[in-house]
């Protein structure tokens, strides 16, 4: 039997609170992230990842408490993105307890931190996060480029040459999302996902767009992803993972049940 | 007290890994360590790592812990997790090859890059995520975990073990590779028991019972 398609609820974690309203109706506090944490790793989730939109430098410690605490009590791989500026940061994260831990901007401003960071701590913890934005027009055969600062910054670097070299520098994973699709509930960029699927020899996490249980396995059928990444649906109590597994099983994705 | 001591030779998340031990055993003493007298007296032992065995090796060196594990395997419950398996071998193919501890016979091997499913598709490098798992023999350390549970894998190599006897679980990444090995004293699986949710928690609690036998 072969490797199990993996479902990533994501959290938007600000000054050590989930923010983005997780509306679990039978939890006391739905800003404490191990609360949070906790609802999902029950609900079945594979992985779960953090993502720290903390603006305020000073603000960014408390993710590493996050961390630590989420760590101690659930045993599922967490992977911690946001804010990584340096290779001491990704060793901060996973001796707080990090599995993994994404870099994005930094990556773009100096690509070579990728390649310290994975000769230092091994590739497996190594997730390059791209927010890919397609670029052509209507009319020709897409491509897609990569942005920063939350899809508003262009850096005129094409997604599949970027990917293909992250991987290349020692990325163990591509968490990509679709800055199009991500918040329209109109499913993933499915064009883009298997684009940047079938060029890379490391898994590809499909992220930005998933407003329904099919949009998840059109991401791993039509998208080739490796593993799917939501958050609304989840958090909104719409699906809990459980049921997003159970959907994708009946359609004949192997997963964790 | 039952004691345990997670050898911390820097080669990746300890935390996790003493953490679920302490989830598992409250009341065990759980000491991440290089102190070689600390390990030498503790009760057991788990060898624990992530990244490239090159590196690992140099480390345990550096720290005299290379002949320290050589001793302790023989006296005492031992478990390797991931790299903690792999340095159990004879050598791996990583950078043009280089030197296990020699415990167990056998290689550390590369799944490449022309890796295919049955259906043809080309596989992933890393093998990354929850796999399942087949038991090959019957064992302590398998207790409560029904054939065909998924454990949470994440690594680039992996074990050829020369000596089938020793081969405790398979698992498949376009074809049969050594998931788990077993040992007198000593058991060790390629998955990550400490980030497998509730199975790997009971095969934590199944060590801290184990006697080694």
């Amino acid at each position: 039997m072969a490797l199990a398609k993996r479902i990533i609820p994501c959290l938007d974690v600000d000054n050590g609170r989930v923010v983005k309203g997780v509306q679990f109706v039978d939890i006391r506090d739905a800003g404490d992230p191990v609360e949070v944490a906790r609802r999902y790793d029950a609900q079945g989730a594979d992985e779960l990842v953090f993502l720290d939109i903390t603006a305020s430098h000073q603000g960014r410690d408390t993710i590493v408490s996050v961390v630590e605490q989420v760590a101690s009590e659930i045993f599922i791989p967490l992977t911690v993105g946001g804010g990584i500026r340096a290779v001491d940061d990704v060793g901060r994260m996973l001796k707080a307890g990090a599995d993994k831990v994404g870099i994005n901007t930094a990556a773009i401003a100096e690509p070579d931190l990728v390649r310290r960071a994975a000769d230092k701590y091994g590739t497996q913890c190594i997730v390059v996060a791209v927010d890919a934005r397609r670029v052509s027009a209507k009319s020709e055969s897409p491509y897609w480029q990569v942005y920063t600062h939350g899809g508003r910054k262009e850096t005129g670097i094409d997604v599949i040459e970027w990917v293909q070299r992250m991987a290349q520098y020692g990325a163990g994973e591509i968490l990509l999302t679709s800055m199009d699709r991500d918040g329209t509930k109109d499913g993933f960029d499915l064009e883009l996902t298997r684009s940047v699927s079938d060029s890379v020899g490391v898994p590809v996490i499909a992220s930005g767009g998933v407003g329904s249980l099919p949009h998840l396995v059109d991401g791993v059928v039509e998208g080739h992803a490796d593993a799917v990444l939501a958050a609304s649906i989840f958090h909104y109590g719409e699906h809990s993972v459980g049921e997003a597994k159970q959907f994708m099983a009946s359609a004949g994705i192997e997963v964790r049940l | 007290m039952n004691s345990v001591a997670v050898i911390d030779y820097g080669m990746g998340n300890l935390r996790s890994v003493s953490k679920a031990l302490e989830h598992v055993s409250p009341n065990a003493l759980v000491q991440v360590t290089n102190d070689p007298k600390i390990i030498a007296e503790s009760d057991r032992v788990v060898f624990p790592g992530v990244g490239a065995l090159r590196e690992a090796m140099a480390e345990l060196k550096r720290l005299s812990l290379d002949e320290l594990i050589k001793d302790l395997v023989k006296e005492k419950p031992f478990l390797g997790i991931c790299l903690g398996m792999q340095a159990l071998f004879d050598s791996g193919e990583e950078n043009g090859g280089c030197d296990a501890l020699g415990i167990l016979p056998g290689t550390v091997d590369y799944f490449g890059q022309n890796r295919k499913d049955e259906k043809g598709q080309k596989l992933k490098v890393p093998h990354m995520g929850w796999s399942m798992l087949d038991i090959k023999q019957d064992h302590p350390m398998w207790h409560g975990v029904t054939p065909g549970s998924r454990f949470y894998f994440v690594h680039s190599y992996y074990v050829v073990a020369n000596d089938a006897n020793h081969i405790a679980g398979v698992c498949d990444y376009g074809g049969e590779f050594c998931a788990a090995v077993a040992a007198p004293n000593i058991f060790a699986v390629q998955f990550h028991p400490e980030k497998s949710q509730d199975l790997g928690l009971r095969l934590l609690d199944n060590f801290m019972q184990w006697n080694g036998q």
